[in-house]
């Protein structure tokens, strides 16, 4: 397909024509900063106004992760009369996530493998086969706890079906799959001019010279370097800071982890099995009957997340457990980094 | 890196939904052990000795129980369930005709074609003699493929003993050497005390053809595999059955994780050289 570009002017139309179609979520404004109205905040929502859509949007305390992995999914639901009858509830609805930093794609992209391997779970693939996601490259680091570049999130080769590239008054519109080009169908879309395709390579030479690596070493030898920091005082260190509050999970874009219970309904006639959202640094996450605790110390649970972010899951999948999106870092109260760890570990035996 | 196809998984049978499952029989062990014998009611349970199942009691929830039986007895399955919480506690109401919901088997099993032609011992303490009862039986199953076989079980009182039947059946056989212990006798007790370690002094052990199954509590798996070790066997025929937190069993949910290795699936079935290199295995 030959590159193409959208006045910016006309995008308004095309979230309006893609939300006859789909749900479609993108990035909104949430609050502004009552003394500086210049800081604003934003979230990822359901857009109910095409116009709400705020592709300058920076920062976000949760990624658009929650549309495709819920924080509390209903899993099977069975009868409490005569015969239970378990049944899967699995549900989807066509959606679009509209302006998917290159961050968020490449965490989708984990989750999908994470998901998608040995046993598929239909309950997330089937929402995530039935979403598209449009992507928004960025121009610029987000803030300081972002280190994208480092952990290769900064140009992801999947995780989208089309790719926005801002410039100006016009967008780069590139679709990446099948399901994108048949998206773009319905945006008043019109062939890159030469001027165009000039102010996309300025754009992506802005963008080179704009992020830093930030890490002293390259990423494939994170795992490396972390394996030998395994015995290190570090963790310990880091660990006294800790509140074991879980927010860093909470907000992580790959974090995966669930808990499960079963919910009874109030006239008793049935019940449903539902999953939420659990963390490793919780005391609880790997205590077994009987009281044994395999991840008692706080060090050895903060230490377990940096080890599956930087090690474990690239290991299993192929694919990043830390995208460097900085999300755990500003959400944290003690402001526990895990890009400063990542540089702090390459220095320790 | 691992190649996903979205729209097939998303057709793909959900791991979570459980199926169908009758007791045939129930009996309560001990005070706090049940034992349930279990019948799919559609296609029968297709296991391996050392693997696991989900139980769900409907309206209360799930919990990992390894199988006890072996395939070797047929197209139904044992469990023997400790009564430590929600799930553990409902069974305790369960018996014959009640259903239950089964997910799995999950997990990888003990490595018993391995084995075969080799000396095995089992160390089994306390409910560490449900997950090895299903190797034990499968051996005495099989018994012409295995050579020396002793089984060492010990637990804190006799009125804790499992199988106390089929221990006794265990000792009559004159092709197996079975030693029981407990680390409190009562009056009636005549038979062996002190900690299952105890045990090894009474036996004769051809280290290097021997493969030694250790499963039960932690400080019970570490002192024994320190007297396995010091007899000799090698560190990768000492074998063990880990217990984790676990969720899901299809490795998802990343309660059971240790380091990058997900027990649920690679697990529960580790050799002792294995678990010594995750360190946070014990
Ligand atoms: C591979 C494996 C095999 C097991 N085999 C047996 C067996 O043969 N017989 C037996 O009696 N027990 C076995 N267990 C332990 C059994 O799974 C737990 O005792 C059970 O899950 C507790 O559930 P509950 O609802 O009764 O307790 P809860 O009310 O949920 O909790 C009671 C205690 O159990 C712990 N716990 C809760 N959920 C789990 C879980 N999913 N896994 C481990 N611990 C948990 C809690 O941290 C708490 O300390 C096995 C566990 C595993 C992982
Ligand atoms: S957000 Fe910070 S304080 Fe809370 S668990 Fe994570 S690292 Fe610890
Ligand atoms: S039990 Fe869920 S990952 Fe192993």
């Amino acid at each position: 397909m030959l590159p193409q570009v959208l006045k910016r002017n006309d995008l308004a139309a095309w979230v309006e024509a893609l939300m006859a179609d789909r749900t479609v979520a993108g990035p909104v404004l949430k609050e502004t900063n009552v003394s500086d109205p210049s800081d604003e905040k934003f979230e990822w929502t359901v857009l109910e106004d095409a116009g709400d859509l705020r592709l300058d949007y920076n920062l976000t305390v949760l990624g658009p992760k929650s549309f495709l992995w819920p924080p509390r999914q209903q899993l099977v639901a069975y009868r409490l009369d005569d015969g239970p009858d378990p049944q899967p509830l699995i549900e989807h609805e066509p959606t679009v996530l509209l302006g998917v930093h290159p961050c968020d794609a490449t965490a989708i992209a984990t989750l999908d493998t994470a998901f998608g391997k040995d046993i598929p779970d239909p309950h997330y693939l089937a929402r995530r086969a039935d979403t598209a996601i449009v992507g928004l490259d960025c121009a610029a680091p987000c803030h300081e706890s972002s280190f994208c570049l480092d952990m290769g999130s900064l140009y992801p080769d999947s995780g989208f079906d089309v790719m926005l590239t801002p410039m100006g008054e016009v967008i780069f519109v590139e679709a990446a799959t099948d399901l994108g080009r048949a998206l773009v169908k319905s945006a008043a879309v019109r062939p890159a001019t030469k001027d165009d395709m000039e102010a996309r390579q300025k754009f992506a030479e802005e963008k080179r010279s704009n992020f830093h690596y930030k890490l002293p070493y390259e990423l494939k030898y994170l795992p490396e370097v972390l394996e030998q920091s395994y015995d290190s005082l570090v963790w310990e260190a880091i660990a006294r800071r800790c509140f074991s509050c879980g927010s860093c999970n909470t907000t992580c874009p790959t974090c995966y982890c669930w808990d499960v219970t079963d919910d009874i309904a109030d006239d008793l006639s049935g019940g449903v099995r539902t999953r939420r959202y659990d963390s490793c640094q919780l005391d609880t996450f790997a205590e077994v009957a009987g009281g044994e605790n395999f991840r008692e110390e706080r060090s050895s649970r903060l230490r377990h997340r940096m080890f599956r972010k930087g090690k474990y899951i690239l290991e299993q999948t192929g694919r990043v457990g830390c995208v460097g999106c900085g999300r755990c870092e500003r959400a944290c109260v003690a402001k526990i980094s895990i890009k400063d760890t990542y540089v702090q570990i390459a220095g320790t035996r | 890196m691992t190649q996903i196809d979205i729209h097939k998984g998303a057709e793909a049978e959900s791991p979570y939904v459980p199926k169908m499952a009758r007791i045939l029989s129930a009996e309560q062990m001990t005070e706090t052990e049940r034992f349930f014998r279990i019948e799919m009611e559609e296609a029968p349970l297709a296991y391996q000795p050392g693997q696991f199942v989900g139980v769900t009691v409907f309206g209360v929830g799930e919990a990992p129980i390894s199988i006890c039986s072996s395939p070797t007895q047929g197209d139904a399955f044992e469990l023997t369930v400790r009564s430590v919480g929600l799930v553990t506690n409902k069974l305790k109401e369960f018996g014959e005709g009640d259903r239950l919901g089964i997910r799995g088997p999950f997990g990888n099993t003990f490595p018993y074609e391995e084995m075969k032609g080799k000396d095995v011992l089992f160390v089994a303490g306390g409910l560490g003699l449900a997950p090895t009862r299903s190797l034990i039986r499968y051996v005495l199953d099989n018994r012409g493929d295995y050579h020396k076989v002793t089984i060492l079980v010990g637990a804190r009182d006799p009125s804790l003993l499992l199988f106390r039947d089929e221990l006794e059946a265990w000792t009559g056989r004159d092709d197996v050497e079975t030693l029981v212990t407990v680390d409190r006798p009562d009056k009636a007790w005549s038979g062996n005390v002190g900690v299952i370690t105890r045990l090894f002094a009474k036996i004769q052990l051809d280290a290097a053809a021997t493969y030694a199954v250790i499963v039960g509590p932690p400080v019970m798996f570490k002192f024994t595999v320190l007297e396995a070790l010091a007899e000799g066997v090698p560190e990768n025929r000492i074998i063990c059955s880990l217990e984790r937190h676990m969720k899901c069993g299809v490795g998802k949910c990343g309660h059971c994780q240790i380091r990058g290795v997900y027990v649920c699936r690679e697990g529960p079935v580790f050799t002792y050289e294995q678990v010594k290199r995750l360190r946070e295995g014990i």
